[in-house]
Formats: structure tokens, C-alpha cells, sequence
């Protein structure tokens, strides 16, 4: 067995209203980042598996997703193993 | 006739319903820690509004795996009737037993304030004592109260008739200036499939007496109540 870094990174559903990224588009906005456009706030959550190998990282992984981590109706998820 | 409120680590509206249920309408209303694995054979079971493990990851997603979760699902299974308040109607969808999920208003504020709701299913056991239309003031009090789902499971709602409160003006039209937080199609509460279990973002029992500024939350309390004394033998 042995330790694989994870980065989870949960972000709201494409067409689902995200007050936090509507927010801070509007502040970069007003700070002259007139460029930016469909700013999303997500989350990053970082840990640590012990697994036989980095796939079999990955499932345990994105089964604590579907699970807990990430709301399927309302989130998107994508798992990343160094 | 024995009612379980539910608490977990940041319920903070617990003793609302308490008092609500003992003092107001007196019945025997009795606190279940979250890591009860039994009910103790409740007639109904509340889970109160409030901030369940501090809102951390989204609200309600940890209270949902409480030992005690386990016997609120077995419960609503056999047809026991569960009352959701606010966190605890998070708590709920998260739970899977009622469908969709409350995200973030659109506002981005906390709204703390009294709205009107449109009474849409007088029949079931939470609601018999409205009537269909009727308008209450009913006390909010959230930052993640919009009611998401999509578009099937909402008409699936809407055709079965579970959408059992949505907010209103005061001329009783479900206006998006009327809807506190930005809710689909203004749905303020809804139903299960077998009407057993109710989830709703206003907080009825915080409307049970004068002091309060609305007593409209008795209705829904005296349903309830109602419904159990009936299917007792």
C-alpha cells in the first residue's frame, strides 16, 4: 500500500445560479478586470489515500465524492491523483 | 403521543420547537442526541432548524450520516411522520428522503425576516387545517434556502401535488420580488411521495404565539398533531 495526494475540486453545476463567483465577478469587475466573465467559486479539498495503486486511489476517491464530498444535484466534481 | 426533535451538534432551534410543541400545543415533546441509534418510538419526529456541524462542507451533508439518521430514514420508511425546519429540510435532501437540494440565496445575503407563503396542498398531514391558497407569515431566517432541483423532478412536484408552500406576495402571487431567496418556481416546502415527510425553509413554530408577530405556524402544529391523535387507536 501506499499514500497518494488527492486534490478533489467540487465545483456548482453549469447552469446553476452561483452567488459567490456572480459576487466576486463583480468585484473584480469594479477593479478594472473588465475581462473577466463566468467567474464559478468551487472548493478544492486536499487528502491524503492509502491505496494499492494511484487508480485505485482515484476510486476510492471519487466514491467519498458521490458519497459525501460533492452534491449531485447541485455540484460537479473532478478527482486529480499526483 | 410523543414528538423526537432531533439534535445535533449547532441545532439552535430546538428548544423553539420544544416549547412549541409542549407549551403551546401540549404534547410530550422530547430532545434525541445525534448519536441516538434509537428513536425511542416516537408518534412524530422533528428535525429542527439550525446550523448542523457548523454548515461546514454544504448544509447539512454531515448531519445526514448521524447515527441517528439511520433510524429517522427507517422511520419516515414505515410511514412515521418527519417535520423538517429549515436545516433540517437541508438535512433531508441531503438525506435523499425528500428530492433536490437548497444552495445559496441568490441574494447572497442571510435573510432574516418575516415572508409570506401560499398554502398549496391542504391534504396532507402537515397542512389539513389550511386551506388550499390561504396566505401565512411565516418568520425565515437562512443563507442557504434556495430550492434547487431539475426541471423533471420540479414538474414531478408540481403534478403530484407536493409542493406544499411557495412564497408569495401579499395579493398571493409567487413573484421573484415576493421569493427571499431565489427558490425554483418559489417552492417555500414540499413533500415526499407518501406525504409522510415535510421539508420547509420558514420556521413554523417560530409563528405559534402573538409575542411572535404571527401565529400562523399553529396550523401546521395543530395538522400534525391532528393527523397522529387520528391514527392513534
Amino acid at each position: 500500500m501506499s499514500e497518494f495526494a488527492v486534490e478533489v475540486r467540487v465545483v456548482p453545476r453549469a447552469g446553476l445560479l452561483d452567488p459567490q463567483g456572480n459576487a466576486v465577478e463583480h468585484a473584480l469587475r469594479s477593479l478594472d478586470f473588465k475581462e473577466v466573465a463566468d467567474v464559478r467559486v468551487g472548493r478544492l479539498i486536499r487528502l491524503n489515500v492509502e491505496a494499492a495503486s494511484a487508480e485505485a486511489a482515484r476510486e476510492r476517491a471519487e466514491e467519498m465524492c458521490r458519497k459525501l464530498l460533492a452534491n449531485p444535484v447541485t455540484e460537479d466534481f473532478r478527482v486529480e491523483v499526483a | 403521543m410523543r414528538v423526537a426533535i432531533v439534535t445535533f451538534p449547532g441545532s439552535n432551534c430546538d428548544y423553539d420547537c420544544y416549547k412549541a410543541f409542549r407549551d403551546v400545543m401540549g404534547v410530550d415533546a422530547g430532545f434525541v442526541w445525534h448519536e441516538e441509534r434509537s428513536l425511542d418510538d416516537p408518534d412524530a419526529v422533528i428535525l429542527p432548524g439550525g446550523f448542523s456541524y457548523g454548515d461546514h462542507l454544504r448544509a447539512g451533508a454531515i448531519a445526514r450520516f448521524s447515527p441517528v439518521m439511520d433510524s429517522v430514514a427507517e422511520f419516515a420508511e414505515k410511514g412515521g411522520l418527519v417535520l423538517g425546519v429549515c436545516n433540517g429540510f437541508q438535512i433531508l435532501c441531503e438525506a435523499g428522503l425528500l428530492p433536490g437540494a437548497l444552495v445559496r440565496n441568490d441574494s447572497r445575503q442571510f435573510r432574516g425576516e418575516t415572508v409570506r407563503v401560499r398554502v398549496e396542498n391542504d391534504a396532507s398531514p402537515f397542512t389539513s387545517e389550511y386551506r388550499r391558497g390561504q396566505i401565512l407569515r411565516f418568520p425565515i431566517a437562512h443563507g442557504e434556502g434556495s430550492y434547487v432541483a431539475d426541471d423533471p423532478t420540479l414538474d414531478g412536484l408540481e403534478a403530484s401535488d407536493r409542493v406544499a408552500f411557495r412564497y408569495v406576495d401579499a395579493d398571493g402571487r409567487a413573484t421573484a420580488e415576493a421569493n427571499p431567496n431565489g427558490s425554483a418556481r418559489n417552492i417555500a416546502g414540499i413533500l415526499n411521495e407518501r406525504g409522510n415527510v415535510l421539508g420547509l425553509m420558514p420556521h413554523p413554530e417560530r409563528a405559534v404565539e402573538e409575542l411572535l408577530g404571527s401565529t400562523d405556524g399553529l396550523g401546521l402544529l395543530r395538522s400534525l398533531v391532528g393527523s397522529l391523535a387520528e391514527a392513534a387507536p
